[in-house]
């Protein structure tokens, strides 16, 4: 694969304009109808292969044993999965904090990116935020259903009611339902209001009836008028101005879960800054395990180049070395503080029952990524696909590692116990992974997976010389 | 005026090939009188709404104002509850312990501000829109692919078919139509 796409770096057009600009974004020779074309045709006149008819089905049949899964849990309750006292919060809560992590990096990259210049973002912006919104909506069913009883899930929120109850506004878990479904609203339009544009574009260019009148209606008769660009521009560029501390503030929130509670191993004030890091380094990996299959699949090479590949990469070692540090400050502080249950936490987690997977998230998430020094693994497509996949998993034990080590060995032994994962926990992680894949599989055979009219800008006739 | 009234003519729709062309001809047309006019392109250009001369500082004021009123909201509806409607002592900490009230508060803000955002910018840009009359030209359907359009409207008081037609034909455009209202 690498020796295929050498050809994207070795261009003169491109080697020549490593920093900035905008020529090495987009392979040189395209023009607005071009990336039009390329971009819309994926959704409107390429035949759906049989790979995209497999993987569907594949990940539909996850779906399915996520549904059969919570079902399952409706009618018998919790007790099927392995979570006990003291281990509380075990599977359900890891997933939890993984996926709304891999969010992250989306709202990352079309806001914070888009409020830094970084043109870069433009071809991978749209289908980053379709993970955040899957990323989000499979997060919000670990919760949910953690409750035991979904159906009353409507009680976290804040109305009059005949019980005369309110929410307690003290607690971090209040916050939490304000703080994720404020990123679930925010992400969702934001995502929206980029595709208007482009769902005008679908409209204009579709063959069939039905595409008309579906794109049309979603479009919201957009016409492309100077006036709306204007407000369409202000309002964007406010959302992300908006969308910025938001992401910030929902993984600290996320953290404060943890650093609220006294239990050793969550009371710790690095928390809310290492909790963003990671859930922006696990939000990279995710998009550069998507990003790499699908640019292949479809020939996106040409927008999706190895200077958005190696850009990713660089995010990924900075985020990973904040983690690093994460780690780190918790070891040192536990010694330094000299209190005698976190001393024990940490001894506990290197060497007790579950250092093993201590040890296997220190190698995920320290030391394999520091590969990623060599330009030569930034540039490598392979190297870069299997190191998101190790990330991934790497991010994934952090949290269980935090969760699930720090809940075991309560202050008495007394009171100390084993978490062991049940077939029903494995197969709702599986089953919201095959959901999240259903969602990206639809988006991407209904929806231009690339910003069209973003794309567009980049296109060298896009620049208007001043002359008044 | 007088052609606007008898024949049902929306105005009059010059194409153009690129960005460049279509803000001078903009430029032109203000500078002929020319004053209700619009134009349209397949992706943003900022010299444009300079060029047909439209200024518009209404959304961010929108947005304030949302943002304030969820911030607002948020913080009132937690000290209503903690200290009025459901007073509970957690830990002995104060009814009104503002403190623990700023996440909540903090994600009220955000989500009025953006969603002031999103719906301010579509009532301004007067969207849903389903029909307008600039979709009967045919050609127009490049408008979201790779052409760049100007449409000096009929309810201009400087509108003549026959005189504006010449003055567009003068810019150089690809064609110039008439658009149907």
């Amino acid at each position: 694969m690498p020796d295929q796409h050498a050809h994207d770096y070795e261009d003169p057009l491109a080697a020549g304009n490593i920093g900035m600009g905008s020529s090495d974004v987009i392979a040189p020779g395209h023009t607005f109808g071009s990336v039009t074309d390329k971009i819309s045709s994926i959704v409107l006149t390429q035949r759906t292969s049989i790979g995209w008819y497999l993987g569907f089905l594949t990940a539909g049949s996850l779906a399915i044993l996520l549904l059969i899964s919570l079902a399952y849990l409706s009618v018998k309750g919790i007790g099927i999965w392995g979570n006990n006292i003291p281990v509380g919060w075990a599977f359900d809560i890891t997933n939890f904090v993984w996926w709304i992590g891999i969010g992250h990096a989306g709202t990352l990259i079309s806001a914070i990116l888009l409020l830094l210049k970084q043109s870069w973002r433009t071809s991978i912006n749209r289908f980053a935020e379709a993970m955040t919104l899957f990323a989000v909506a499979c997060a919000g069913i670990f919760p949910l259903f953690h409750t035991g009883r979904p159906w009353l899930a409507y009680w976290l929120l804040p109305y009059p009611n005949t019980m005369g109850v309110w929410p307690q506004f003290r607690s971090p878990l209040v916050w939490d339902v304000f703080a994720v479904s404020t990123y679930a609203t925010v992400s969702a339009l934001f995502w929206f209001v980029g595709l208007v544009p482009d769902l005008a574009t679908l409209r204009d260019r579709s063959q069939s009836r039905a595409g008309r009148m579906i794109y049309g209606m979603l479009a919201l008769g957009w016409r492309g008028s100077a006036r709306h660009w204007y407000r369409y521009e202000t309002a964007y560029l406010l959302l992300a101005g908006i969308a910025t501390p938001l992401v910030v503030s929902v993984h600290t929130v996320v953290s404060f879960d943890f650093a609220i509670a006294i239990v050793p191993g969550w009371h710790t004030t690095i928390f809310p800054p290492y909790f963003v890091a990671g859930a922006i380094y696990s939000g990279f990996a995710m998009v550069l395990t998507l990003a790499i299959p699908i640019r292949a699949v479809y020939g996106l090479q040409d927008f999706i180049t190895l200077r958005h590949l190696q850009n990713m990469a660089k995010v990924m070692l900075v985020t990973g070395l904040i983690v690093a540090y994460g780690y780190t400050v918790e070891a040192f502080i536990a010694w330094y503080g000299g209190n005698a249950y976190e001393g024990f936490m940490i001894w506990n987690r290197t060497t007790g029952p579950y250092a093993p997977f201590y040890w296997a998230l220190i190698t995920c998430n320290v030391i394999v990524p520091q590969v990623l020094w060599f330009r030569r693994v930034r540039t490598n497509v392979a190297a870069l696909f299997m190191l998101s996949l190790i990330v991934n998993v790497g991010m994934w034990l952090e949290r269980f590692i935090i969760i699930v080590t720090s809940l075991h060995r309560d202050f008495m032994p007394s009171a100390w116990g084993l978490y062991r994962a049940t077939f029903w926990d494995y197969s709702t992680f599986i089953g919201t992974i095959g959901l999240f894949l259903t969602l990206l599989f639809l988006f991407v055979r209904f929806l231009p997976m690339i910003s069209i009219f973003e794309m567009r800008t980049l296109v060298p006739e896009a620049k208007v010389e001043h002359e008044i | 005026m007088a052609t606007s009234r008898h024949q049902p003519v929306y105005g009059l729709m010059a194409e153009f090939e690129d960005p460049n062309q279509l803000v001078a001809a903009a430029h032109r047309a203000r500078e002929a009188g020319y004053r209700r006019m619009d134009a349209y392109s397949p992706l943003p250009i900022e010299e444009l709404h300079e060029a047909i001369g439209f200024h518009d500082t209404k959304l961010p004021l929108i947005v304030l104002i949302g943002g304030l009123v969820g911030c607002l909201s948020g913080y009132l509806l937690q000290f209503w509850v903690s200290t009025m409607a459901y007073p509970l002592n957690v830990g002995g900490k104060p009814l009104h312990s503002w403190p623990a009230f700023i996440p909540v508060t903090f994600e009220c803000t955000i989500l009025g501000a953006a969603l002031a955002a999103v719906l301010g910018m579509l009532a301004l840009n007067g969207l849903p829109q389903p029909y307008h009359p600039v979709f009967n030209v045919a050609r127009f359907a490049l408008a979201s692919r790779n052409r760049f359009f100007l449409c000096i409207e009929a309810r201009d008081k400087k509108f003549e078919l026959a005189e504006t037609r010449r003055f567009l034909e003068a810019l150089e455009p690809r064609e110039v139509t008439v658009v149907a209202d």
